[in-house]
């Protein structure tokens, strides 16, 4: 995903002007395409990242569309205050970059495991939040970012993720992408962000779930809860699954989204991270079955 | 007395007014930054009242956004807002926040929680150096907000990427919202801070206009960020708010009001 990301970021530089990279120190073996290419819109910021983020949205005042890069909780959780005042509330086209969402760094400890970021950013009303599944989806998303400079964040995990998709997909914020065809008006799962590849993985394996449909939401916010209820109407049963907390993730908001048809939010069930992963350290994987995302629980219907 | 002079009396005028009305606090902070504001829009600064967004604009951020009655009282004197807006600050859906805000006419930067301005002045002084644009930024801080981190990342920025387009000023008034300064975390020896970060100082009387236009038009020599240092005096100019820790939250009775706006005429008359 993090090449996908560069790839699209490179190739978007080369045809428009004001598009700027800055970094948080951070990014190495990543951004050098990028930097080597466009050095006079490449900013390293050192590692400071609320100065990153302020002089990001100062950037992105005067045209410029803002990609602002760092790992994990750095450009979020560090600098929550001026994503808040700067970016969202001036609306001002910063994207933030997170690159381990999840549990992907989880062998570097708690101050690397974002699984709280959907809860910050998805509380700021002009964020859209992307989190591609795959990098096609990474792909896709960054094509909308770019068509549609906005205060955004961009959820992706490591390298190497497979791709789900054949080719890029039409993304569009809020809107359900079909990635699986299952029994009309049956069970959906319903992903974002990486773990799109574990419910893929899983309905490929067990026959007993044929009938399972699977959809992924890369692109989410508050701004579109509206037409949220209508999709989940489709279904008799969706399971969301997410590798972030249920405390302010992406199940919740589809609650709150359906809690205007109230009848509905019993056929939401939401597959999340059970807290008990904090403080915990291991391979992703490990801490998302640690956490309650095994292929076991995830097909419990 | 000098057109910056008569502005600078016209703002501090319009600002106790507004804060009277409004019942509002941090007339102090206002009364401080008057004579700079009032040099920058009447003297130093390129801009177009008609034209809020006019690319070639010197941009002013206000990053102690708690005075902002003294720069919308400015930038009606100036014209980009109506006279009369100035008394629906603080009413019940006006523009005209208690914190400044970019939603008035002729405002870049909405503030209010301190340690924001600088990092994004220095944003746009990037982007005026990428560009080659001449325009210069100007970032308006308290003395209290040096206490914040990001104000210190921001210069080291600033001054690594020789961002010689990009002014800060301090309103050194050496009081805070508790206590003075000195009392709450130390800043001295504070030029000597600011050196070291990189920066070019220029230590001045922020109360004196000449000195105020002097630092201000020499500085765009600079070899450096620059940073003013303006020794002021909270509630600079209605003689019981001067250095008064009280009056960052206190708002004038009507009998105070009449005496400090008496106080405004015949120290100028």
């Amino acid at each position: 995903m993090r090449n996908a990301f560069i790839n699209e970021l490179v190739a978007a530089a080369e045809i428009n002007d004001n598009i700027a990279l800055v970094v948080g120190d951070l990014g190495f073996s990543v951004v050098e395409p990028f930097a080597t290419r466009f050095p006079k819109r490449f900013f390293n910021a050192g590692v400071a990242e609320q100065n990153m983020m302020g002089l990001s949205a100062g950037l992105a005042s005067e045209g410029f569309h803002v990609f602002a890069y760092s790992i994990a909780n750095f450009p979020t959780f560090r600098c929550a205050e001026q994503i808040r005042n700067d970016v969202d509330y001036h609306n001002l086209p910063v994207t933030v970059v997170a690159v381990g969402g999840g549990l992907a760094y989880g062998n570097l400890g708690y101050s690397h495991h974002a699984v709280q970021d959907y809860a910050l950013i998805r509380s700021m009303p002009n964020m859209l939040i992307a989190a591609p599944g795959d990098p096609m989806e990474a792909r896709a998303c960054m094509r909308y970012l770019i068509n549609n400079p906005q205060p955004s964040y961009l959820r992706l995990g490591k390298a190497g993720e497979p791709c789900i998709h054949a080719e890029i997909p039409e993304v569009s914020p809020g809107k359900w992408l079909a990635i699986r065809e299952g029994e009309k008006g049956g069970v959906s799962y319903l992903t974002t962000g990486a773990t799109l590849e574990l419910v893929n993985q899983l309905l490929t394996q067990r026959p007993d779930l044929k009938s399972c449909s699977l959809n992924s939401m890369p692109l989410w916010s508050m701004k579109l809860k509206e037409a949220q209820a209508q999709q989940v109407e489709n279904f008799e049963k969706i399971i969301t699954v997410e590798d972030h907390l249920m405390d302010g993730g992406f199940g919740s908001w589809l609650l709150e989204a359906t809690s205007i048809r109230p009848e509905l939010l019993a056929r939401i069930k939401i597959k999340s991270l059970n807290s008990k992963v904090c403080g915990m350290v291991g391979k992703q994987y490990t801490l998302n079955m640690l956490g309650g995302l095994s292929e076991k629980i995830v097909a419990i219907l | 007395m000098s057109t910056t002079q008569i502005l600078a009396n016209r703002i501090r005028q319009n600002a106790l007014k507004m804060v009277h009305r409004a019942k509002a606090s941090h007339i102090g902070s206002a009364l401080s930054i008057t004579d700079i504001l009032a040099v920058l829009y009447g003297e130093v600064m390129n801009f177009n009242p008609a034209d809020q967004d006019y690319k070639l604009r010197d941009r002013f951020i206000l990053s102690k956004g708690h005075a902002c009655v003294a720069v919308y009282s400015t930038l009606a004197e100036v014209g980009f807002i109506p006279k009369e807006q100035l008394e629906t600050y603080g009413d019940d859906f006006s523009w005209l926040m208690n914190h400044i805000s970019h939603k008035v006419n002729g405002v870049e930067f909405s503030t209010g929680s301190l340690g924001h301005g600088l990092p994004f002045g220095v944003g746009k002084a990037l982007a005026a150096k990428a560009r080659g644009e001449t325009w210069r930024t100007f970032v308006l801080l308290s003395d209290g907000e040096m206490d914040e981190g990001t104000n210190w990342e921001a210069l080291m920025f600033a001054a690594h990427h020789k961002l010689t387009n990009l002014t800060a000023i301090i309103d050194y008034n050496k009081l805070q919202s508790l206590d003075s300064v000195a009392n709450t975390l130390g800043l001295e020896p504070l030029v000597d801070k600011l050196k070291a970060f990189g920066c070019a100082v220029h230590e001045i009387d922020g109360h004196d206009h000449r000195l105020i236009a002097e630092a201000l038009l020499s500085s765009i020599a600079d070899e450096k960020p620059t940073v003013i240092v303006a020794h002021t005096i909270k509630g600079k100019g209605v003689s019981f708010m001067e250095n008064r820790v009280e009056w960052h939250y206190k708002n004038p009775n009507d009998e105070q009001l009449t005496k400090a706006l008496a106080e405004l005429e015949m120290t100028y008359a």
